[in-house]
């Protein structure tokens, strides 16, 4: 995002709207906001600066409840609308919030553009793997099996990889978090400094049409075993410091080895490098089935060019030296004068 | 014109006088036949002439050589007089090819001329235009006067010397065509010879050829070749200057007029201009303009779609620009979710549809007006919308202007109707003088008023505020969910509902007490006969109408800018004719509208095959009606 002039810190209460929040009670959406509203002190931009862009379902209330400029718009939308904001006053900060149903199936197309473009804004994709607001169908992260309204015998259409679909569509920022987790806000900030699209997933849980879709690697009892939390610089490590991932060279594949001791480099363990592009593939399609803990934290950081800068840029350079004299313009062409 | 285009002594006659001549180019689409008809139009608009064209291209960029479907035709009318149309029939045909003859030649009035390259005429491509003779040897073309002569031969050997390949040298066939044409009408062949050097300023060698052709074709026309007494030969005629008002005039294409015009409304109003597009034919050429002209505050953003485009203009109107959106029906029917959304959120929007046959893809390259209902009535739930019609490519550019007036001043998008007669079509313009143009300023709340911040507050006529991002103290959210009266925050509750609905709807109708009174385009009010049109018919149904009243048919004419809402003295009007009828170019859209809104029994003229209406297919109408 853009440099701008730092304010006084102010505390969470200050982002919060008025509005009374009307999510069900339980719902993972609330810890989201919770942590974003913790987050936004932290990152020196004033609220009237940002502005919070979402699309249509569950997760795209969320703008009502921020203390910003904020527009919810329609449903599947908001990279487009934003791409809009962003372009006419890019000194404005600006999140879009979206789920896997706004931002993967009926915005798919819009979040590829977004993230190949690298419109510098930050994209929350709150995945709860079901469609919460239309009651509980299927949605394009849905686990195979999984039996809704609209598959009563269990859905069969492979769900999608979201962070794998950004970093195929050009993202130079992927990152995981959970709802609840304490290192949520820790992944919002890396976003928010990163300039470009920060594409940011965070498996939200829905306690009403898909209570536990997450149980698996997020319960107290799994969670050492089954997530691993990268840091740049550091060993890949997880299970407290018992295991880590390893590169094998041959097959190019990640594997999951013992470290005996903390010995992790006599164990072959590799150092986490948020700007190697390849490895981040790798991680991002990890899963709990194949015998590995689910990637967590900031997965690729490398950035590259802003849309917004470079258009801003081309005005600019298109525009220097030319004085903007619509009578001389339309005096120029095909002309004749009649006496 | 007259009919001395049968006249045969030409031996080295003085140019005949004609008041007007339309003459069709018709040829393969790789044989640069718009190209031709451009050049042309800018030497008619050289020699004084008024003038009116028309690009009729097919939807294939490069279909198959020589098929009917693959011609591509560029009409023009010019005249010493006003000329409101393209012409109904052609007084010369220029034909390529078999195919463009076949297509083309029944439209040719009898006695009109064929120009017709005989070097094309050969087997394969006589089977391809499904002729089983060849038609420049049966006699079938015995009511028209035929000349033939090798064209492509003819301009093979005029470039010779440039050392081009075959396929190269025969591109230059239609400059050796225009430089007949130039002569045909007298002209000076100067302007096209510059223009032919700036065109190719980076390959010399094709700007001589191209000359070549063009003074090649040029001399044939004087030589004794076909003008040898006794012999069908070439007639030249020379079209006096059209009387004009004094000052500076240019050609202008309702796609150019419509890109300045925007331009203009956005200085007008005080904003950069925002412009989300994608491209669609026959809209693309907006976007095209606007995008190198950067240095007037424009950004543009060719987005991934349609919906994108028009979501990334509402994204830009609420960062405080001016927003704009442009496509035809098909595109405008995707962005019919945003519009919208637009309607809700009360910002201020532009969309222009340059309207192409329909439904569905239907004819890309051909003009039809059958958008209106998408237009008035084309979203979910009551969702007015303040709709404006460009009658001409001239009037494009007020149009847009006064679009762009009422979506900033009333907070509302608005749909500017062109379509793709009026966006292809050249016609002379008289340049306008920009400050003659009254501003109309956009003021942003950027401080909290008198008894505290509403977001859904109204001024007097029933706009909101428009606060840009970024102002402190001003911070709300909007969205496409139903907004509370004054607060716009979310609010379901019926009575809520119902003032919202109201509200908006009062909006837009109380537009009417802001535009001008619908006025008589020709006649008078009261009367027998009243046609009322639309958009690109304006010519046509003028035309027409004059015609019948030079006959002393008491029939005025009536032309709609503001299709919604709509001038509020225009239902009286009607109702001071004994008959209206309506043409159109669709089977019967704007009638209907009129109809229920003034219920008064409007009688629809309508034409829906991708051809604009002839003035003589109006007159008939008019005689009909008064039979």
């Amino acid at each position: 995002m853009n440099a701008v002039t730092p304010i006084a810190k102010g505390s969470p209460k200050d982002w919060e709207t008025d509005q009374e929040v009307r999510w069900c009670p339980g719902c993972g959406d609330y810890a989201i906001l919770k942590a974003v509203q913790r987050t936004m002190p932290e990152l020196g931009v004033a609220p009237e600066k940002t502005v919070f862009v979402s699309g249509i379902g569950c997760s795209s209330r969320f703008p009502y409840y921020m203390e910003t400029y904020g527009f919810h718009t329609i449903h599947g939308r908001a990279p487009a609308v934003a791409t809009g904001v962003k372009l006419a006053n890019p000194e404005l900060d600006v999140w879009i919030i979206s789920g896997d149903g706004d931002g993967l199936s009926i915005g798919g197309n819009h979040t590829m553009h977004l993230i190949r473009r690298n419109l510098d804004c930050q994209f929350l994709l709150f995945n709860n793997e079901i469609y919460g607001l239309t009651k509980g169908q299927y949605s394009p992260t849905t686990k195979v099996g999984t039996r809704t309204p609209s598959t009563p015998y269990g859905s069969v259409d492979r769900p999608a990889t979201p962070c794998a679909f950004a970093l195929g569509a050009g993202a130079r920022f992927v990152a995981r978090g959970i709802d609840t987790h304490k290192n949520l806000p820790s992944v919002l900030k890396a976003a928010h400094a990163h300039k470009g699209t920060g594409f940011v997933e965070i498996y939200q849980n829905c306690i009403v049409y898909n209570d536990g879709a997450f149980e698996n690697f997020t319960a107290k009892a799994q969670a050492p075993t089954h997530q691993i939390w990268l840091e740049n610089g550091q060993p890949m490590l997880f299970a407290g410091g018992t295991k880590g991932l390893t590169l094998d060279a041959k097959d190019l594949k990640l594997t999951v080895v013992d470290v005996i001791d903390g010995d992790w480099q006599a164990a072959g363990v590799i150092v986490h490098d948020v700007t190697n592009r390849g490895i981040a593939m790798m991680l991002v399609d990890m899963t709990i089935e194949d015998g590995f803990p689910i990637a967590l934290g900031v997965l690729f950081d490398h950035p590259r060019p802003t849309f917004d800068r470079a258009v801003i840029e081309q005005n600019q350079k298109a525009s220097a030296g030319k004085s903007p004299d619509l009578q001389k313009l339309l005096n120029t062409g095909q002309t004749w004068t009649v006496g | 014109m007259a009919t001395a285009a049968v006249e045969t002594d030409i031996s080295h006659p003085a140019p005949q006088n004609a008041d007007a001549v339309v003459v069709r180019f018709a040829g393969d689409s790789g044989d640069g036949m718009q190209l031709t008809g451009g050049q042309f139009t800018l030497s008619s608009a050289l020699a004084g002439n008024d003038f009116a064209t028309f690009p009729d291209f097919p939807a294939e960029i490069r279909a198959p050589q020589g098929t009917l479907f693959g011609v591509s035709a560029f009409q023009i009318n010019f005249g010493s007089g006003a000329i409101d149309t393209a012409g109904d029939a052609p007084d010369v045909l220029v034909a390529m090819n078999p195919a463009a003859l076949k297509t083309n030649v029944k439209d040719l009035k009898p006695g009109g001329l064929i120009i017709a390259d005989e070097g094309e005429f050969g087997p394969r491509n006589l089977s391809k235009a499904e002729y089983d003779a060849n038609p420049l040897e049966d006699g079938s073309l015995a009511k028209w006067q035929l000349i033939k002569f090798n064209i492509s031969q003819l301009t093979m050997d005029a470039v010779k010397p440039f050392g081009l390949g075959n396929k190269e040298a025969l591109r230059c066939k239609n400059m050796w065509t225009l430089g007949l044409a130039l002569w045909m009408f007298d002209r000076d062949r100067k302007p096209i010879i510059d223009w032919l050097n700036s065109k190719f300023a980076k390959n010399q060698t094709l700007a001589d050829a191209n000359i070549a052709a063009l003074n090649a074709g040029h001399a044939y026309g004087e030589t004794a070749e076909i003008g040898t007494p006794g012999t069908t030969g070439l007639p030249q005629r020379h079209v006096g200057a059209a009387p004009a008002t004094p000052g500076l005039y240019r050609t202008i294409t309702g796609a150019e007029s419509i890109a300045y015009g925007l331009v203009m409304g956005s200085q007008l109003a005080g904003l950069p201009m925002f412009f989300g597009g994608y491209p669609i034919t026959p809209a693309s050429s907006i976007l095209h303009y606007l995008s190198g002209l950067k240095e007037y505050g424009v950004t543009t953003f060719q987005a991934e779609d349609e919906i994108a485009a028009i979501a990334s203009a509402i994204g830009g109107s609420y960062a405080g620009q001016l927003g704009v959106t442009s496509s035809s029906g098909p595109g405008i029917a995707l962005k019919g979710e945003a519009i919208g959304l637009a309607i809700m959120t009360e910002l201020p929007l532009v969309i222009v549809n340059s309207q192409r046959g329909g439904p569905s893809t239907g004819l890309p390259t051909k003009t039809e007006q059958s958008d209106l209902y998408q237009a008035v009535y084309g979203r979910n739930g009551d969702a007015p919308l303040p709709v404006i019609s460009c009658r001409s490519p001239a009037d494009a550019f007020d149009c847009a202007v006064e679009a762009v007036r009422i979506a900033t001043q009333f907070m509302t998008p608005v749909m500017l109707l062109t379509d793709g007669y009026i966006a292809n079509a050249a016609e002379p313009w008289k340049v306008p003088d920009v400050s003659v143009y009254k501003p109309f300023p956009v003021s942003f709340l950027d401080h909290v008023p008198e008894g505290g911040f509403k977001p859904y507050g109204r001024d007097n006529k029933l706009a909101r505020p428009w606060v840009k991002p970024g102002t402190p103290g001003l911070l709300h959210r909007i969205g496409g969910i139903e907004k509370e009266v004054d607060t716009g925050h979310l609010n379901y509750s019926p009575a809520n509902h119902q003032a919202m609905t109201d509200l908006r709807k009062a909006k837009v109708d109380g537009i009417a007490d802001h535009i001008p009174d619908q006025e008589v385009s020709t006649g008078q009010a009261g009367g027998t006969l009243a046609l009322v049109g639309w958009g690109s018919t304006y010519g046509p149904i003028n035309q027409a109408v004059s015609r019948a009243r030079a006959k002393g048919l008491d029939v005025s004419h009536i032309h709609i800018r503001h299709i919604w809402p709509m001038p509020k003295n225009l239902g009286d009007l009607l109702k001071s004719y004994d008959k209206v009828i309506v043409p159109e170019m669709n089977t019967g859209q704007l009638k209907t509208v009129l109809r229920d809104q003034f219920l008064v029994d409007c009688k629809p003229l309508n034409k829906v095959s991708g051809q604009p209406f002839r003035i003589a297919e109006i007159e008939a109408a008019i005689e009909e009606a008064f039979a």
